[in-house]
């Protein structure tokens, strides 16, 4: 290996009009702890996600691993020696499976043995001392141990390139440490391994090997931690960055000061009296007491997952506590009461704002929200935009700000309404040092100038010093409470982050983890790489199968919809139109019209109304869709009759829905016949006995039951539809999720990936054909006359080619609204109306032909329909499979092509 | 009350802007109701319209060529002569669903009054068009028959004549019905996917928990979804209703259009609180599409908009009743074709008001529950 792990020359990357990255030139040495420092929004993520691979490169040449980042076959090659680990916490992690099954899938992914896989991941396990919680969930691990076991992850086919971004954001300061222990003891083992690093902690980077500085897209420092401080004249890392920074960005640098707090003296803000919360048997918040001063700034300190969200969501009335009461201002918090919601203003964790409206009217909405009067709302948000430095993008939406701006909007968003309480939770969390102290200047305007109570969760340890007091809290419990100097001093610890891991530690009772556990001599990963390899997919179809299994609700859904459609379609379509509403208005009331109705009153297919009483009645009865059908004797009909004089009856008939209308048609004109036979009879007439006879042969279906059409049809409507949705989001929601990074960064292909995730729904779609058929046997007695292979084979092929529709949509699609949406309109129409499910193919038009030979329904209905009731042998069916395979098959490649190994 | 109606305003424009903001959206609303609308409308129908019949003629002669010859649009294309060793093949593969047989000797039988018998196979598996259309290749092989033989006979007469009418489509134009119906489908559909969508994505963000620290209670929310979702469709459906069905279709709409309007408002209320409904019961949106698509199928298909509704059994036509689409089917017949005023429809007015209320009654207690829940 040469002397670099990465190079990049002239490099550019730009979204839009905004520069990510500015010609950057850069040399990154190998075999050492490489270090990306700077604010957000600089373009560290796209540096390291163009290293890694997994972002395509626009202008400029990487280098890594001494290959060309922009040759698909180098990519291919090295993916298997380069990990990446995406920012976000465990982000490219699957909530449902266990961590074992986690680590599990990642070896399968770089083509590892059983053995060695076993090996492997208890190794790992063991060294980051997530050994007791193998079968835990990832999804209820806390932050920390979300961030070992992405790590973990990512080292499990030993790497030579390790990528990390912000790997220790939102992460507290003793799972930091652990992680960063972590971290050395694996590159003691395997020196040869490059790490790169984006962080926005200085005080870890300040151990790293060697740093580059980045600001705007451009590198303004690079060399080891000493040399960059002996360059700027500076004593820490962190003022070294700031006078590295161009003048005009240091502003008025100064150090944040918190002025002592005035002695208000009146009461108490917030109070918590044993505030507790349980979600089934686990207890977030286990008997919690503080009490929070008028316009202090109180510190929430705490592990991951402790328990410190949980008590701000009760604090804000967005869980009810299970015991205990949160008092503001001396009252019992009441969740309902909306006066309180004016007076107290929160931040989530995560950003929570609307995407899709810009800064300004983000603010506008929620000052309109929270009923400021409407003259002062434009002042407001000026005054907003102005105080919080958001002017320059106050017309941007916010997707597309750095970090930082974010956070200030959403601070400057909750604090819009003048609320005289704050409850932030992690609000600094991934914002770089410059940014969080301006974020920290304008928290100290709003306690001393405005008076404002803050409640504030923060895992830095020099945000912690800046409050007037903090509470240490674990597991549910607090710890401890009081001003930071006084806890330091309690403890006797060096300083905040100390004393603060002493508290965790003894309440724990962990020594430090994995310490002993020595590693085993590294293994060289099998350097074999395949084009296409099972393996692959089979990691993918197997964690796909896992995850349905496991998510009841879904799989539920999957298996019960269809059995519900066949019932209620079964017994609701039929062509067997019955009990047709109908009146007479009898103006000749004799005994001969009488015996003309009587031939309607007798049969099934109509049931009388009351009589109709006038002409306008018949209208009138009529548009009021009561009646079907109006038969209007005439004065005079018996006479008329008796004398052979031809009267006429007139029947009147509902056309709104021309396919009853026609039905009753040829209702009427056989009772008719009927009535006529008889007369002719009756009186003798010459009766012009029919010269010939017509026999009209059912075939198929000589009972001609709409049973044996529609089940056939209701099969093909349904096998269309749901196995479409269960793969349409597929896709589509790992790229919303985040997973899909892991598609990006490992050796899978496109390939091995669609159809991984493709297969365990097919199979699922065809248990679901089986029980079909099942019910379509036993519960409807429609037998199979014809071929069952062709059935079989057909479903089979069928299944195969609709869940490759929906995996084709939710490959370009970008929301898992759209593909939902895409997915149900396109697949609901052409299968309802064109597949011949109603309307018979041989009677659409030249249009809906084509339409419905666009998609697999009209093909297979074919099949389901020959093989269930016409009896077709498998010659005759036969093309048609073919075609089914060729939809697939079709479906499958597009999906393919469309979707890119790389993000744009 | 003012402040309800001001925090509905404000979050609906909210809601506007979103879906403003997704262009695939806004293009599938666009071609459900146009294109969409018209291929439906004129590609599939269910009544015996231009059907395919096949003609086995062994017998050549004239009453045979016109019989064959009598086979005419709109019911059916002009027969196509095929030879008997083909009848199987052709019915398997449906390119015929009837097939009519004249035996040889046909005519000079029926001259002859020896009663010879013709045969019509009917492929019964094309529910939709054999029945009626059995009956109609009867009527007219007898009229064509009795026509020829009559030609020295002389005429006679029936003793009733029975003159049937069709009203409100004399012609029994199946693209009057299925254009209107397939824009009913339409806003069901959209509406129950849009809003339900719509709430998982608030949830799957977090932003409603944003939204619930507001003084803005579940209720607004859950009307300014409806709200905002259901102006876009409305308008969308009052466009095709007036380009589409009307214009391009030139299907007459007889009834008040102010009145359909409103039931369509009426309805619109109460699919849209149907999809909030589902999205309760859907943490994910993976899993809330699987439970709206056999939702969205069933109100399709067996509201009365596709087969009527006298084709099912007792039991499913009283279930039926409670969804809003059976109502605003039988709503929309009476209004826009048979010219019915409020007088007349007012019930189901009344119904879809109250299925809308109901629903989002549920919807309201379930909101504060699944929103608690922690996932």
């Amino acid at each position: 290996m040469t002397g670099f792990a990465a190079r990049l020359t002239h490099v550019t990357h730009t979204y839009g009009a905004t520069h990510a990255l500015d010609d950057v030139t850069l040399e990154l040495p190998a075999g050492k702890m490489v270090g990306l420092i700077g604010p957000d929004g600089v373009g560290k993520s796209t540096l390291l996600a163009l290293i890694a691979g997994v972002r395509r490169i626009q202008t400029g040449e990487v280098m890594a691993l001494d290959g060309d980042m922009r040759d698909a076959r180098h990519r291919a090659a090295s993916a298997a020696r380069i990990a990446y680990m995406p920012q976000g916490l465990g982000r490219n992690l699957y909530p449902t499976l266990s961590v074992f099954e986690n680590l599990d899938f990642f070896g399968r992914l770089f083509g590892q043995g059983t053995a060695e896989r076993k090996a492997r991941i208890a190794e790992l396990l063991s060294a980051t001392g997530l050994s007791p919680f193998g079968d835990r969930p990832a999804g209820k691990l806390s932050g920390g141990m979300k961030q070992k076991l992405s790590l973990c992850c990512a080292l499990i086919h030993d790497p030579d390139l390790l990528i990390l971004d912000e790997p220790t954001t939102g992460v507290d300061p003793l799972s930091r440490r652990q992680f960063w222990e972590l971290i050395d003891r694996i590159r003691k083992r395997r020196p040869q391994m490059s790490v790169l690093v984006a962080t926005a902690y200085m005080e870890e980077a300040e151990r790293f090997d060697w740093l580059a500085a980045l600001n705007d897209g451009k590198i303004i420092g690079a060399g080891t931690p000493a040399e960059l401080r002996a360059q700027t004249k500076q004593p820490t890392l962190d003022a070294a960055f700031i006078a590295l920074l161009p003048a005009e960005m240091r502003g008025d640098y100064a150090d944040v000061v918190l002025p002592p707090l005035p002695d208000s003296g009146d009461g108490y803000a917030i109070e918590a009296q044993n505030l507790t919360c349980r979600f089934g048997d686990f207890t977030a918040v286990d008997h919690v007491n503080f009490q929070i001063k008028r316009g202090e700034i109180f510190g929430f300190l705490g592990s991951n997952g402790c328990g410190k969200s949980t008590t701000m969501k009760m604090l804000t009335g967005l869980l009810t506590p299970s015991e205990g009461e949160a008092r503001l201002f001396g009252e019992v918090l009441d969740a309902s009461d909306m006066a309180t919601r004016k007076r107290v203003g929160y931040m989530s964790q995560s950003f929570s704002l609307y995407a899709e409206l810009t800064v300004r009217q983000n603010l506008l909405l929620h000052a309109q929200l929270f009923e400021l009067p409407s003259a002062q709302i434009p002042d407001r948000v000026a005054e907003m935009l102005a105080r919080f430095d958001l002017a320059d993008v106050a017309d941007a939406r916010p997707d597309g700000l750095p970090l930082g701006l974010r956070q200030r909007l959403q601070l400057a968003v909750a604090v819009i309404h003048r609320p005289e309480v704050l409850i932030l939770d992690e609000p600094t969390s991934g914002v770089d040092p410059v940014a969080r102290d301006s974020f920290w200047r304008m928290l100290i305007a709003l306690s001393r100038q405005d008076g404002v109570t803050i409640f504030i969760s923060t895992h830095f340890m020099n945000e912690a010093e800046r409050c007037d007091r903090i509470s240490l809290m674990h597991a549910g419990k607090v710890l401890a409470v009081g001003a930071p100097h006084e806890l330091v001093a309690r403890r006797g610890a060096a300083d905040l982050e100390q004393t603060f891991i002493a508290y965790l530690e003894e309440a724990t009772g962990a020594q430090r983890d994995g310490e002993e556990t020595s590693l085993a001599a590294p293994r060289e990963a099998a350097a074999k790489l395949r084009r296409f390899d099972p393996a692959r997919l089979w990691a993918y179809a197997r964690r796909e199968t896992m995850e349905i299994l496991r998510d009841r609700l879904r799989l539920a859904f999957a298996i019960l919809g269809p059995l519900v459609l066949m019932l209620t379609f079964g017994f609701g379509i039929s062509f067997d139109v019955e009990n047709l509403t109908y009146a007479v208005y009898d103006q000749d009331n004799t005994l001969e019209s009488r015996e003309l109705l009587e031939s309607f009153s007798g049969s099934r297919y109509f049931k009388q109304a009351p009589d109709i009483a006038s002409a306008a009645d018949i209208d009138r009865r009529l548009a009021s869709g009561e009646l079907k059908l109006v038969i209007e004797v005439p004065h005079g009909f018996g006479r008329d009759l008796l004398t052979s004089k031809s009267p006429e009856v007139a029947v009147w008939i509902d056309g709104s829905m021309p396919f009853r209308a026609e039905t009753i048609r040829s209702y009427v004109t056989g009772l008719s016949q009927a009535y006529l036979a008889e007369q002719y009879r009756r009186h003798a007439m010459a009766s012009p006995a029919s010269p010939i006879n017509i026999e009209t042969r059912f075939r198929y279906n000589q009972a001609f039951k709409s049973v044996y059409s529609i089940i056939p049809g209701v099969i093909t409507l349904i096998l269309m539809l749901i196995p479409a949705m269960l793969t349409a989001v597929g896709v589509v929601r790992e790229k919303e999720v985040g997973s899909i990074s892991n598609f990006r960064s490992t050796p899978v292909t496109a390939t091995e990936f669609l159809l991984g995730k493709q297969l365990p729904y097919a199979l699922l779609s065809f248990f679901s054909f089986v029980l079909l058929l099942v019910g379509a046997m036993v519960i409807f007695g429609v037998p199979v006359r014809g071929s069952w292979t062709a059935l079989v084979g057909g479903a089979l092929l069928y299944v195969f080619s609709t869940t490759a529709l929906g995996v084709l949509f939710s490959s370009f699609l970008r929301t898992q609204i759209a593909a939902i949406f895409v997915v149900a309109i396109i697949s609901i129409i052409p299968a309802v109306n064109f597949s011949g499910l109603l309307v018979p193919v041989s009677s659409l038009s030249q249009i809906g032909r084509l339409f419905g030979e666009a998609f697999p329904a009209a093909w297979f209905q074919e099949v389901s329909i020959g093989a269930f009731t016409k009896g077709m042998g498998f010659w005759m069916l036969s093309p048609n499979l073919l075609v089914l395979f060729g939809f697939g098959l079709t479906y499958l490649i597009c999906a393919i092509l469309v979707l890119r190994k790389q993000e744009a | 009350m003012g402040s309800m109606l001001r925090h509905i305003y404000r979050l609906t424009g909210k809601e506007l802007r979103s879906l403003w903001a997704d262009p695939i959206l806004l293009g599938f609303i666009v071609y459900v109701f146009s294109v969409a609308i018209y291929t439906i409308a004129t590609g599939a129908k269910l009544e015996v319209e231009a059907a395919r019949v096949a003609v086995v003629d062994e017998d050549h002669s004239e009453l045979s060529r016109r019989i064959a010859a009598a086979m005419l649009p709109p019911l059916f294309r002009a027969a196509e002569q095929i030879s008997p060793s083909e009848i199987d093949s052709a019915m398997d593969s449906g390119r015929y669903v009837f097939v009519v047989e004249i035996p040889p000797q046909f005519e000079s039988d029926a001259l002859s009054g020896k009663n010879p018998s013709i045969q019509i196979n009917v492929d019964a598996t094309a529910m939709a068009i054999a029945g009626n259309g059995a009956v109609d290749i009867q009527n007219i092989v007898l009229r064509e028959t009795a026509a020829y033989l009559r030609k020295d006979s002389g005429t006679s007469t029936t003793p009733v004549n029975l003159v049937m009418h069709a009203k409100f489509n004399p012609n029994l134009n199946s693209a009057w019905f299925t254009s209107v119906m397939q824009v009913i489908n339409n806003i069901a559909t959209l509406s129950i996917i849009l809003t339900g969508a719509a709430l998982i994505r608030e949830r799957e963000r977090g932003t409603i928990e944003h939204l619930l620290v507001m003084p803005v209670n579940p209720l607004e929310i859950m009307l300014s979804k409806i709200i905002a979702n259901g102006a876009v469709i409305v308008m969308a459906a009052l466009l095709s209703l007036q380009f589409m069905v009307k214009g391009v279709l030139g299907v007459p709409i007889i009834g008040s259009v102010p009145l359909f309007t409103l039931g369509m408002v009426l309805f619109m209320f109460s699919v849209t609180a149907l999809g909030l409904l589902l999205a309760t019961y859907a943490r994910t949106m993976p899993q809330f599409g699987l439970l709206a698509i056999p939702v969205i199928v069933i109100l399709y298909l067996l509201s009365g908009a596709s087969t009527p509704i006298e084709t099912m059994p007792q039991w499913l036509q009283f279930v039926m009743q409670f969804t809003p689409n059976t109502q605003f089917v039988s709503f929309a017949q009476g209004v826009l074709y048979r010219g019915a005023g409020i007088d007349l429809v007012w019930p189901q007015l009344l119904a879809m008001l109250a299925i809308g209320g109901v629903t989002l009654g549920i919807c309201r207690v379930r909101f504060a529950k699944t929103i608690s829940a922690q996932d």
